[in-house]
């Protein structure tokens, strides 16, 4: 049995496996055990009531999907009393994900988020910041350390920053959330992305622009885990297009702490209980007694490491 | 197949205790047949609470890998057929993109990968007298397990057919096997046109419940002849699906309440709906 156990900041999970928000409803339930789960992490909400996007929502690309839903939110009053008491019936920590239009608001939602019951709060700053020309807040490091801050000032939880892709250098902002107090970056949200229907003319998302989620874009968010990983000394949970117990192993060597698992899901609801088994027998086959070892564990060129044999069993 | 029976037809069925719930099952094909020119009906062994799936309810689907671009999400098929004696489990599928064409490369003995039942099914009067199914294409999948719960209630039941051409689906004597009287039009000899069909259906005698499928304009339609005859009716909406389960908000569709647009979605708030709700 291998030691599955890891730490984001101040939070203990019993292994590196989470639900990526807007992946993750109550009804999955019925198809799996969510005692199981590193953690659990709802559908981001927002103060007020969000009806979304506009139908069609979603387009099947190869290899995943582009999808602009929107965030339609049932608001906080809705999440404090029926979201919070429903995943409380659950062991595993109840993770808060929250979205809002200006960093004073989602410190004052952050605040209001962090009751009993909620074990951390993932701000999704890949919503536009309306202080800044609706640039997403993770576009700009400035605004994302001044939100980070302020989130971490309001709320007695650990906060967690989940930054956006539409970005030339993540490290920058990786590093702003973690000057603003962030206990862990989650790398990262969907691609901003198109996809039009040549017999129509038409866009093929009623929105015009989605994110591109699912396997298509997982090497780059690989890329930008590993960047990031080198950038900050605070835990890294990757999350990009993982559908496997490798996908997981990729991510953890590239320097994830744990991962989020999104899309996925939606094709193969055991994806997440499948991976904890599939990482559990992994590490047992290479040797590996605590799965935490295989955080940054990837061997470069050119390293005294790159020189040994292979370590494969 | 069990069948929910009300008095009025709502859509209150959601935490319905009858309705069993949801699951993976690995089903192994015991026929594949094409049924027209554009549709085929695939046949899956499966476990007893996934054939007490009712009219209506949906199998998420998993296409097999075929060919350099497979289709990467699961498809939502609505129940087409269930045989508790046989353990079959049955779906009317019209090849329209790369996902259905993997699902009819399918043959005898290659596992199918199903997730449900999922979603509310249709609702049925107490003791209807006669039933009005009014579907179109592949929306005649949907509307075709009702005909049989229809019949076992004691009900006439009549069938409007509406194709593009008659040849593209040989659903008629399907239809007619289970005792049902059908209306068939197509758009080659102009007889689908929404006026020519409300002629027909007007002249039918009284009907006590509507139900309708595939078609924008004939559930419009349908609408308002029930709300002219006073009579409750209902409609399976489709709409492209990623999870089925609820999760990813994907397949919604809006609906007019309190002067708001609301969003809601097909997979766990339908996909069937009360057709006045649809079509105000």
């Amino acid at each position: 049995m291998t030691d599955l156990r890891i730490r984001i900041g101040d939070l203990a999970l019993a292994n590196p496996v989470m639900p990526a928000s807007g992946t993750f409803s109550p009804e999955l339930a019925a198809l799996i055990d969510f005692n199981r789960l590193g953690a659990l992490v709802p559908k981001t909400f927002t103060r007020q009531i969000r009806q979304g996007n506009p139908e069609p929502r979603l387009a099947e690309v190869p290899g995943g999907m582009v999808a602009s839903i929107g965030i339609p939110s049932k608001g906080l009053d809705y999440f404090l009393t029926e979201t919070v008491p429903f995943y409380r019936r659950f062991a595993p920590p109840l993770i808060a994900s929250i979205s809002a239009e200006t960093p004073a608001a989602f410190a004052e939602l952050a605040g209001e988020t962090a009751v009993e019951g909620v074990a951390a709060i993932e701000l999704n700053l890949s919503c536009p910041n309306l202080e800044a020309d609706g640039r997403a807040f993770a576009m700009v490091a400035s605004t994302t350390e001044k939100t980070v801050a302020a989130c971490v000032k309001a709320a007695r939880c650990p906060i967690w920053a989940k930054l956006t892709p539409n970005v030339g250098d993540m490290t920058e902002i990786a590093k702003a959330a973690e000057q603003g107090g962030a206990q862990a970056v989650v790398v990262a949200n969907g691609f901003l992305a198109m996809a039009i229907d040549a017999e129509t003319f038409r866009p093929r998302v009623g929105n015009v622009m989605g994110g591109l989620t699912g396997p298509a874009p997982k090497p780059i968010i690989l890329r930008f885990v590993y960047q990031c990983a080198r950038a900050v000394s605070i835990p890294i949970i990757g999350c990009g297009g993982i559908a496997t117990t490798e996908d997981t192993v990729e991510y953890m060597l590239a320097g994830a702490a744990a991962v989020q698992v999104g899309t996925a899901t939606f094709v193969d609801p055991d994806a997440m209980t499948t991976i904890i088994d599939g990482l559990d027998a992994f590490c047992a086959r290479k040797g590996i007694a605590r799965v935490a070892d295989l955080t940054g564990a990837l061997i470069l060129p050119g390293t005294a490491k790159a020189a040994e044999k292979e370590p494969v069993l | 197949m069990s069948v929910a029976v009300r008095t009025t037809l709502t859509n209150d069925t959601v935490g319905d205790a009858a309705q069993p719930r949801p699951r993976r099952v690995i089903g192994a094909i015991v026929g594949n047949h094409p049924l027209g020119e554009h549709y085929f009906r695939l046949d899956v062994g499966a476990p007893a609470d996934a054939l007490a799936a009712r009219p209506g309810q949906f199998f998420h689907l998993r296409c097999p890998p075929r060919g350099d671009q497979p289709a990467y999400l699961r498809r939502p098929m609505s129940l087409f057929a269930a045989d508790p004696q046989g353990g079959r489990l049955s779906f009317l599928i019209k090849l329209v993109g790369k996902g259905t064409r993997a699902l009819a490369g399918l043959g005898e003995g290659d596992q199918l990968d199903m997730v449900g039942p999922l979603g509310n099914g249709f609702t049925l009067p107490l003791q209807p007298r006669h039933l009005l199914l009014v579907g179109r294409g592949c929306g005649l999948a949907t509307l075709f397990p009702l005909a049989k719960a229809g019949r076992a209630l004691g009900a006439r039941v009549t069938a409007l057919v509406s194709l593009s051409r008659p040849a593209s689906l040989a659903i008629e004597p399907l239809f007619a096997a289970e005792g049902t009287e059908t209306l068939l039009v197509n758009d080659a000899d102009g007889s689908s046109d929404p006026a020519r069909v409300e002629r027909l259906l007007k002249n039918l005698p009284p009907v006590d419940a509507a139900y309708s499928c595939g078609s924008n304009r004939l559930a419009a339609l349908l609408a308002g002849l029930c709300k002219d005859w006073r009579i409750p009716g209902q409609v399976a909406l489709e709409e492209p699906m990623a999870c089925g389960l609820g999760a990813c908000l994907g397949c919604v569709h809006p609906f007019r309440e309190e002067g708001k647009t609301v969003y809601r979605r097909v997979c766990v708030e339908g996909p069937v709906f009360d057709l006045a709700k649809v079509h105000p």
